[in-house]
């Protein structure tokens, strides 16, 4: 029986070796995969390649795994944020290396990866000076620069349900870089709220596909999902628990009122 | 003294811009108060880069969803009819030329429609460009919202851009505090200028030679 569902967080990132590649899903906080990064911190692997789009938020997640002292290169199109003071100073420092690459450009690299396309040409960035000395080529009188593909040892992905077959679904605007980044490493392991039946989810709407999944690693519900259902109100945009909300609709609300008790799983 | 309008005004006149049914990126900052001034009657698209097109305005404080953010990580809402899909795709939708808008902020923009908006290289400074490239050289329509002068004085049109480049001859108009231009062939066509606000004045203030296409 296909059975690529790891219980073991730990287990399912263990394999991960001092100087890969590691892909890291998310844009800001939304799908950023924090329970696979705090795992990978705990496992220990050194000199690591990151790509992702962002270089860390806050103190958590990816920036908590920077501030390890375990990165050596970042690959990504925007680390400047009000909240990414880890990478800021590591950079800053000289103690962590960056390639930047628009965004457009640094998924279709990823996409091209996974789907067998060596290089391209992009019109993104011509003339400019992070594509100084690229080469570059007319087609149809406007001029592109050949850019390579990106591929990965291993892909880091928050998804939101999955089967044991390795099949993905997102939720919202946390989709972002899943999809992209599942096809485009070796090993592709994608931490979900919840793991149901085969055949639960519906074929047309499966954006990752089991094909390009190796493990799939079960957290719980998050707080402001229980049971799959958002319930609102009861955190901010950072995931971060509300004290207090103020509803224009019902005048000021505690927000954390009303949360259904034991419905965080793991989180 | 040139008469100048406010940010709120500015992103009304753009508005007026905007076509019924068009699919519009607007930029983080100034450029997403573009969408509180639509006119009554047109219904556009919102699409922002992370991965959604019909992005609605800003839920009240108790329906925040963290995973529910515009490209400046904010927390948005979803209006019917709603999509979310990959960042190769969104990004494909803005580099395939899909897009029929895109209003973007900028630090200059030369007379030829160059766009420097990422990156002022100041050493020290940490270097982002997210999706700024890719806006600029994608959209059918690339608008600039921004003042016309620096804080300082400094006029932020240009005749060549001293700032990096975001993308070469992308920019189609510039909407400013003072008047609104035009990239054409022949340099930069004052096609609306604000209160008594003449060509001439505009060119004393930016130094460049203008056409004056008003109520052309």
């Amino acid at each position: 029986m296909i059975d690529k569902v790891v219980e073991d967080i730990d287990a399912a990132i263990a394999d991960i070796g001092d100087g890969a590649t590691v892909m890291i899903g998310g844009f800001g906080r939304a799908g950023q995969p924090v329970d696979l990064i705090d795992a990978l911190i705990r496992h220990g692997a050194r000199d690591l390649t990151i790509v992702s789009n962002n270089a860390g938020n806050g103190d958590v997640g990816l920036a908590a795994l920077l501030q390890s002292g375990r990165v050596r290169k970042v690959i990504c199109s925007f680390p400047r944020q009000n909240d990414s003071w880890v990478f800021d100073r590591l950079y800053r420092a000289g103690e962590i290396e960056l390639e930047l690459v628009p965004q457009g450009n640094l998924v279709e690299r990823i996409r091209a990866a996974g789907a067998g396309i060596p290089a391209f040409y992009t019109p993104t960035g011509v003339g400019t000076e992070i594509y100084d000395g690229a080469e570059t080529r007319e087609f149809g009188g406007r001029e592109y620069v050949l850019v390579e593909a990106l591929p990965a040892d291993f892909a880091l992905i928050q998804g939101y349900r999955a089967d044991r077959l390795g099949n993905v679904q997102y939720r919202k605007t946390a989709r972002n870089f899943g999809p992209p980044m599942a096809t485009a490493a070796t090993t592709t392991i994608v931490q979900v709220d919840e793991v149901v039946p085969v055949g639960a989810l519906d074929p047309e709407a499966i954006p990752t596909l089991g094909i390009f999944v190796d493990r799939i690693v079960p957290v719980g519900w998050r707080d402001w999902t229980p049971d799959g259902v958002y319930a609102g109100g009861l955190v901010d945009v950072n995931g971060e628990p509300v004290e207090s909300g103020i509803d224009p609709t019902v005048g000021e609300t505690k927000a954390t009122e009303g949360l259904p008790s034991g419905v965080g799983g793991k989180r | 003294m040139a008469t100048r309008i406010s940010r709120g005004e500015l992103a009304a006149r753009l508005a007026q811009d905007i076509p019924d049914g068009a699919y519009v990126n607007l930029g983080i900052g100034a450029p997403t108060l573009v969408a509180d001034h639509i006119p009554e009657g047109r219904e556009i698209n919102l699409h922002t880069e992370n991965g959604m097109l019909r992005m609605g305005p800003a839920p009240d404080a108790a329906h925040v969803d963290p995973d529910l953010i515009n490209a400046g990580k904010q927390a948005v809402t979803e209006l019917p009819g709603a999509s979310f899909f990959n960042q190769a795709e969104s990004f494909g939708i803005m580099r395939g030329g899909h897009l029929d808008v895109c209003v973007l902020g900028a630090f200059e923009v030369s007379q030829h429609g160059d766009l420097a908006n990422w990156s002022t290289g100041e050493p020290g400074s940490i270097p982002a460009v997210g999706g700024a490239m890719d806006l600029a050289i994608g959209a059918k329509r690339v608008y600039v919202m921004t003042d016309l002068l620096t804080k300082d004085g400094r006029p932020k049109l240009v005749a060549e851009c001293a700032y990096p480049l975001t993308g070469r001859r992308c920019v189609s108009r510039i909407y400013t505090d003072h008047a609104v231009f035009d990239v054409t062939p022949d340099g930069l066509a004052v096609i609306d200028a604000f209160g008594d606000t003449t060509v001439a004045e505009l060119e004393q203030l930016i130094g460049l030679t203008l056409v004056d296409a008003i109520g052309r």
